[in-house]
């Protein structure tokens, strides 16, 4: 037996481990696919989807570049602003919450307990908040920003906790060292590592927004979304078509640009 | 740009150097978002008074749903088992259709630039759709149910799957693959042999990752008629019956902790 072979043999065979893991995810396979139905599929899907496709070719171009209060640039323009003010508002809410639920700065009890609350505001999908507030405030995009602000709030207080506890403690205590008070240690040391910081994790949080906020519309809580489905409910495909192409294209720039600004905060 | 503008304060120092500090960004950072600020209140009819006025409804809807109709719980299960049915098959049939998409987009694989390109732009184009216009989509071709949810789910766990996979094999080692091509080895018997071991675990990781997350989404997709959870949810607050609002959504908290629970162990595990 060469030197191979031992090495070989020598691998750990946990295969009653590995087997019974398997069969358990092929038992779950098997049971989710009877939550598939082939019945509801009907004839005329295949045409739909070759009209959809057509209309995405060929998208209504006047729509698209319209700019009026109909046209796709003013929806999308709308869509920004509730994701933006939705941001807003979220990452202001999200401050106190972030350091109720910082095991560091409050008691533990506290912070178990505003972590709870966070688990419960996270749970709640957009769209049922979005329905919530529309009772609130009624159908338009105020509910929207409504909406994007309060589902922003668990994932910001979850970063922003950990960007609290990585600081940089070793700045605070030189400067206690040459004699700083404590509010110059904050106005020097604390908020100049968590403005960036924080602003990196809005303009990431900003990002998701847009995506959740040309969905809301769906709700009618504003946006694209509203004739995005008007437009799909009444099969006229080529609007469609506009709408999906300014969407895809706004979402990827806004991608495009806040990763670019967020490694450039980061890196300084 | 900024730095000629604003050009640098100069500091003497007492030994006669002069140091240059650059001004500070963040005045232009506040009035950018203030200037934000400004023009999406304006467009979005933002109101505070309407939230000191009618704030209280939402709380009293809160208040209604606690404590949630247990009587409701048999009518939940289906709609439940049929999201959770719906996240996975949608999660494992993604992630498996993401490989071949990973291999393709990956450039120290496949030697040519137009397929790499071809196949990233499929991906992120995929991605950049909500879940829910794909399952609304998917609903006008599969007809309404479960079967249009899956295929949202499918495609979007193809695309976030992909799209990590692809840049987990591009920083692979690659001595490995390189011995085994050389050994005379053919392309996808060296990538099997060399690479997938070496992205396995944070596959199945990133797979893992993704179910929990897809859990979450399909839950609403139900919304737009696309199976499951999401139709009881948007009846029971269309008919105010928010205690019935308040046991699904225990419910589902209940189950996308354990889900997360499970997989968070076996997360653990791989990485």
């Amino acid at each position: 037996m060469n030197h191979v072979e031992k090495q070989l043999y020598a691998a750990p065979r946990n295969y009653l481990y590995l087997y019974t893991v398997a069969f358990i995810l092929t038992v779950l396979f098997v049971w989710s696919v009877s939550a598939v139905s082939l019945n509801d599929v009907k004839e005329s899907g295949l045409s739909i989807a070759v009209n959809i496709i057509s209309g995405i070719l060929t998208p209504d171009l006047e729509l698209l570049l319209t700019f009026n209060s109909n046209g796709v640039a003013y929806l999308l323009v709308e869509t920004i602003a509730i994701a933006f003010l939705g941001t807003i508002i979220g990452s202001i809410l999200a401050i106190p919450l972030a350091f109720l639920s910082a095991s560091n700065v409050v008691p533990k009890p506290v912070a178990f307990l505003t972590r709870l609350l966070l688990i419960f505001i996270r749970t709640v999908p957009a769209i049922v908040y979005g329905l919530m507030f529309i009772r609130v405030t009624g159908p338009g995009p105020f509910a929207g920003v409504l909406t994007i602000g309060i589902t922003s709030i668990g994932m910001l207080s979850k970063l922003y906790v950990d960007a609290i506890e990585n600081l940089d403690t070793s700045v605070l205590e030189s400067m206690t060292s040459i004699g700083c008070t404590t509010m110059e240690k904050i106005r020097y040391g604390i908020v100049p590592q968590l403005f960036s910081m924080f602003l990196s994790i809005m303009i990431y949080r900003f990002d998701m927004n847009l995506r959740d906020a040309s969905v809301l519309g769906l709700v009618g809580a504003g946006g694209i979304g509203a004739p995005l489905l008007f437009a799909m409910n009444s099969y006229r495909w080529n609007e469609v078509g506009s709408i999906l192409i300014g969407l895809v294209i706004l979402i990827i720039i806004v991608e495009l640009a806040s990763n670019k600004m967020r490694s450039k905060l980061i890196k300084g | 740009m900024y730095d000629k503008i604003f050009p640098p304060k100069k500091i003497q120092m007492p030994n006669g150097k002069t140091v240059l500090e650059k001004r500070s960004r963040t005045p232009l950072v506040i009035i950018l978002i203030m200037a934000g600020l400004f023009f999406s209140i304006e467009l979005t009819n933002f109101d505070i008074n309407q939230i000191i006025k009618n704030g209280y409804k939402f709380y009293m809807i809160i208040e209604e749903m606690i404590p949630p109709k247990w009587e409701h719980l048999p009518n939940i299960w289906t709609p439940l088992m049929d999201t959770i049915k719906m996240s996975l098959l949608g999660s494992v049939l993604g992630s498996l259709a993401a490989i071949p998409f990973a291999y393709l987009a990956s450039s120290n694989i496949v030697k040519s630039n137009v397929i790499n390109t071809a196949a990233r732009i499929f991906l992120s184009l995929l991605r950049t759709m909500p879940a829910l216009v794909t399952a609304l989509i998917a609903t006008f071709v599969f007809g309404l149910g479960t079967l249009a949810g899956t295929v949202a789910i499918f495609l979007f766990t193809l695309s976030y799957v992909g799209k990590l996979l692809y840049e987990q094999i591009e920083n692979a080692g690659m001595g490995s693959f390189e011995a085994m091509e050389s050994l005379g080895m053919t392309k996808s018997q060296a990538f099997r042999q060399a690479i997938f071991p070496q992205v396995l675990p944070n596959y199945l990781s990133t797979s893992l990752f993704c179910f929990e997350g897809n859990v979450r989404h399909a839950a609403i997709l139900g919304y737009v008629g696309a199976g499951g959870i999401g139709l009881l949810l948007d009846e029971g607050i269309g008919w105010r019956d928010y205690a019935s609002v308040g046991m699904i959504l225990l419910v589902l908290a209940i189950t996308v902790f354990a889900i997360e629970t499970v997989s968070e162990h076996f997360r653990k595990k791989l990485v």
